[in-house]
């Protein structure tokens, strides 16, 4: 005797909606559990989407060089004298650019002074580069250029100013071309950066960008604060770092002095932090699933027993303890997976509500989370209804009719 | 159907039924040996306590005898395991409650139409067989009605109509008319007796004299033992 499936589905259906309020709750139980798994891998795989992106922005295939060995166990000598060994310098940042898998060389310092124009001034960020440095860190000019292409030790006083600066110095009137103070000299501005280059750490809206020579003269040093270096293409990335190290060694004879990382390395960290977090967040809102297969559990073992009569009663029509057990097995999946289909429906619906609150954050639930849940949901469902179902199956007939 | 009135259809030998509550042990079926005929209307009678329904449970294999053998058409039942006793109970047996037992959210058709699901009948053989059921016992215009908007008559009708859409050799009623008033029972009664005008075996408790005594067999029990067998002529109305 075999039930045909489209008759288990109507039977379970006819009590499933035989028991609205009940049926209702256990459905709002397990949306709760997959929309919660749902919304929270998508804020999580938004985090980490963010934060990469952010890092993009920063520059792709870069390598990063920076005063300091930061390594643990010996004593450097240097570092009882000096506070870095040996300075970069803007001939270390030369020397980079002699390979073929080398594209671009930034050097870089960074600085706080006060820009004044008339009576308006302001403290801000002063970062000195070179016209590599626009490239590299993908960097949007709005109006005029950003520094022009020329002899790396030349101070020449131009200014690129971001936009903010440049309304609060300027106001209404005309910025490029004209005049400002940057410390105790003058710079004239040929440039104003667009508002999209916001990169970790830096808000160049209100930065002012010189060539490297000015800052080092702003800042009286001989010495940079990081060499930016983009390989020619992701594969070279390993290739650069080494040639950096070994060219930066050779030129402090023979010191390792400087560490060298990797934008991949970087990024993979916070990838891998990232990872993890939404791993957790998934885990923690995975009880909330076991919580409603729990729950799924429960109500079937109440609705064995609230329909004993009616077990008896299909015992005696001739339903085998196997066909009991299904029809069971199956409303309590049926339950399962409706709930998990709407739980799904509101979690992408979450999702795509935070996305247009925070549209920054590319709030995605991954397509392996909703397929995990929905197998979750129906595991659940089948698991928590084994033991409900065993014990219809074992009701004897006569006792199950007797009770009204 | 009337030529194999004489094939035993229920052989008892020596049936014993006990229980055990708390630290004493119930006789409810106690040495009952029984032959029952193809065809036979048979009503079993007697207080209650007096094994009279742990008999037809027996008899429809809802319980099992503690000893004894118990033959269903040339089988030995009681050495049937769960899965074929199921089988049997939706081919050969049909029950008649006397709380009618329809599940109160199918309509009266999907009620009679439960036994045929079971049975894993096709849709279209099973509209087939619930139609004329449904007709013959009079409720064909309350097909589509749940148990709740049906009298107490037209309820027992569809639990008739669902004890015999699978054609069963045998009806067991237990009380059939216990839940109805006169005239509702009466008229269930004339149905039950047209069917074993059609061949049916009917065996119904009940502890309305009365009723009993229409039965052309009438079976008394006492203390789980039947104190008396007695065959009359014809049934009808005494």
């Amino acid at each position: 005797m075999a039930l045909h499936s489209l008759d288990i589905a109507r039977f379970s259906w006819r009590a499933l909606s035989g028991y609205p309020a009940r049926t209702l709750l256990m459905l709002l139980a397990m949306a709760i559990g997959v929309g919660s798994v749902v919304v929270l891998t998508a804020l999580g795989e938004g985090a980490r989407g963010y934060v990469t992106g952010e890092f993009a922005s920063l520059g792709t295939n870069l390598v990063i060089v920076f005063p300091g060995r930061s390594e643990t166990g010996g004593v450097n000598p240097g570092a009882m004298f000096n506070e870095t060994p040996r300075d970069l310098t803007i001939d270390d940042a030369l020397s980079l650019t002699r390979s073929a898998r080398v594209r671009r060389v930034a050097p870089l310092n960074v600085g706080s002074v006060t820009v004044s124009r008339g009576p308006r001034s302001r403290d801000v960020v002063m970062l000195g580069s070179t016209a590599e440095m626009l490239e590299i860190r993908r960097w949007e000019v709005r109006q005029g250029n950003f520094l022009p292409t020329m002899d790396i030790d030349r101070p020449m006083p131009v200014a690129v100013i971001g936009s903010k600066i440049r309304d609060e110095l300027f106001g209404p009137e005309r910025a490029l071309g004209e005049w400002l103070r940057v410390g105790d000299r003058r710079f004239r501005v040929i440039g104003i950066m667009g508002s999209e280059g916001r990169s970790i750490g830096v808000d160049v809206e209100e930065s002012i960008i010189i060539p490297v020579a000015a800052a080092q003269q702003l800042l009286n040093t001989q010495s940079l604060f990081r060499i930016l270096v983009e390989a020619r293409s992701h594969e070279d990335i390993a290739y650069v770092r080494q040639f950096a190290e070994n060219t930066i060694q050779a030129r402090h004879q023979g010191e390792k002095d400087v560490t060298v990382v990797t934008q991949d390395a970087v990024l993979s960290t916070f990838d891998d932090i990232l990872g993890a977090l939404t791993l957790a967040v998934t885990g923690i809102a995975a009880v909330s699933l076991a919580v409603a297969g729990i729950l799924i559990m429960n109500v079937m073992l109440v609705a064995v027993s609230e329909r004993t009569a009616e077990i008896g009663l299909l015992k005696a029509l001739g339903a085998t303890p196997g066909q009991i057990q299904l029809l069971i097995v199956a409303e309590a999946s049926l339950l399962s997976i409706l709930g998990a289909l709407i739980g799904l429906a509101l979690g992408l619906a979450g999702a795509m509500g935070i996305r247009s609150a925070l549209p920054d954050l590319p709030a995605f639930a991954p397509s392996w989370v909703i397929l995990l849940v929905l197998f979750t949901a129906l595991i659940t469902g089948l698991l928590f209804s084994l033991l409900p179902a065993r014990n219809a199956a074992a009701l004897e007939p006569v006792s199950a009719l007797a009770r009204r | 159907m009337r030529e194999l009135a004489t094939t035993a259809m229920i052989e008892l030998s020596h049936i014993d039924r006990h229980f055990q509550v708390g630290d004493q042990l119930v006789k409810a079926l106690d040495d009952v040996s029984l032959h029952i005929d193809r065809g036979e209307y048979i009503s079993i009678m007697g207080p209650s306590g007096s094994g009279k329904s742990t008999l037809l449970n027996l008899l429809g294999l809802l319980d099992q005898p503690t000893a004894g053998t118990y033959f269903l058409d040339e089988v030995d039942v009681t050495s049937l395991d769960d899965g074929q006793q199921a089988h049997l109970r939706n081919k050969a047996i049909g029950f008649v409650f006397q709380m009618f037992h329809l599940v109160p959210r199918l309509t009266a058709a999907e009620n009679v139409e439960l036994p045929l699901v079971l049975a894993g009948v096709p849709v279209e053989e099973r509209k087939r067989l619930i139609e004329p059921s449904l007709e013959a016992l009079g409720i064909a215009e309350r097909a589509h009605h749940k148990p709740d908007q049906l009298s107490g008559g037209q309820r027992q009708r569809v639990a008739i109509a669902r004890a015999t859409v699978m054609q069963p050799g045998v009806l067991l009623a237990d009380e059939p008319t216990g839940n109805l008033d006169h005239k509702s029972g009466e008229d269930v009664i004339a149905i039950l007796e047209g069917l074993v005008d059609q061949g049916i075996t009917l065996i119904m408790v009940t502890h309305d004299m009365d009723m009993g005594r229409r039965a052309t067999r009438q079976l008394r029990m006492m203390d789980g033992r039947l104190d008396q067998d007695l065959r009359t002529s014809n049934h009808g109305p005494s």
